[in-house]
């Protein structure tokens, strides 16, 4: 059975943050036509023509930059990463691979292609979670941690 | 000009809707994913608050012909599912589980001064790069 953490367990800022990413991928979407993919935003500037470069850099810096907006009303809540930076590297690698042989990550494909109904991004979606599942499951619980 | 700063503004929202969901936080991720330890189902609520608002953009993209700004969407036209979608997602939720960071919440990470989010992104860079390049290879072959 599952043992759930009800004192680590935040409801109403997991909702409220959750549609604050919603209404941000309806920006990205309504005014600019775009999906709000970010290893395909972020990928992209690796290949893309140099006029399709801007707003792409933008949307990252506004991701980098949220931190600071965020300190202008109050303290930044804990990043906490247990990681050791080996693994951290091998992490990256995998997701950077990962998400563009994939065509998307928990954004491009858990927000916006779940959004909107796509079987290709619901497939991916389950696919990465079942992979997150067992990945941590193998650490945790029969490695026993990094 | 109104194009850039609106997709600025887009990373910014999106940025702070992770701080404040507690998806930045990569230990809170790894609680959602430990099913076999003390569950934090959070991060299910932040998707379900992302795509209830997600669904209501899309329906409303769908009635129109062209962008407010008056341009033609790009939404992503292939429907196939096929090995490259499942490997790589498979790929990419191994490194997920493995350090709990998701391309958004690393660079907010980033941002926000972790040293461990800084080399993360950069792998992550080296990996979209090295995407391309084998992209190259096979495409020369």
């Amino acid at each position: 059975m599952i043992d759930v953490a009800w004192a680590q367990f935040t409801p109403w800022t997991a909702l409220a943050g959750g549609a604050l990413i919603g209404a941000a991928a309806a920006l990205l979407l309504l005014f600019n036509g775009r999906i709000a993919g970010i290893s395909g935003i972020l990928g992209g500037i690796l290949t893309t023509t140099p006029g399709d470069i801007p707003w792409r850099a933008a949307f990252v810096a506004g991701l980098v930059l949220a931190p600071i907006a965020w300190l202008v009303l109050a303290d930044l809540p804990p990043i906490e990463i247990e990681a050791g930076y080996p693994v951290i590297v091998i992490a990256g690698l995998l997701v950077g691979t990962g998400t563009r042989y994939g065509s998307g990550c928990t954004s491009g494909h858990g927000v916006c292609g779940i959004s909107r109904f796509s079987p290709r991004s619901l497939i991916a979606t389950a696919t990465f979670m079942v992979a997150g599942f067992m990945t941590v499951y193998i650490v945790r619980h029969q490695i026993g941690g990094f | 000009m109104a194009f850039t700063l609106l997709s600025f503004l887009a990373g910014l929202t999106f940025g702070i809707g992770l701080l404040l969901s507690g998806m930045a936080n990569p230990e809170k991720v790894l609680g959602f994913l430990d099913l076999a330890g003390l569950w934090d189902p959070s991060l299910a609520l932040v998707m379900a608050g992302a795509i209830a608002v997600g669904v209501i953009a899309f329906r409303v993209a769908g009635s129109r012909q062209l962008t407010l700004l008056g341009r033609a969407f790009r939404l992503p036209s292939k429907g196939d599912i096929d090995k490259r979608l499942v490997i790589g997602s498979v790929l990419f939720g191994a490194g997920w589980g493995l350090a709990g960071f998701c391309p958004g919440p690393a660079l907010v990470a980033m941002g926000a001064g972790q040293h461990k989010a800084v080399v993360f992104v950069v792998a992550m860079v080296v990996g979209m790069a090295l995407f391309e390049l084998l992209e190259k290879v096979r495409s020369n072959r």
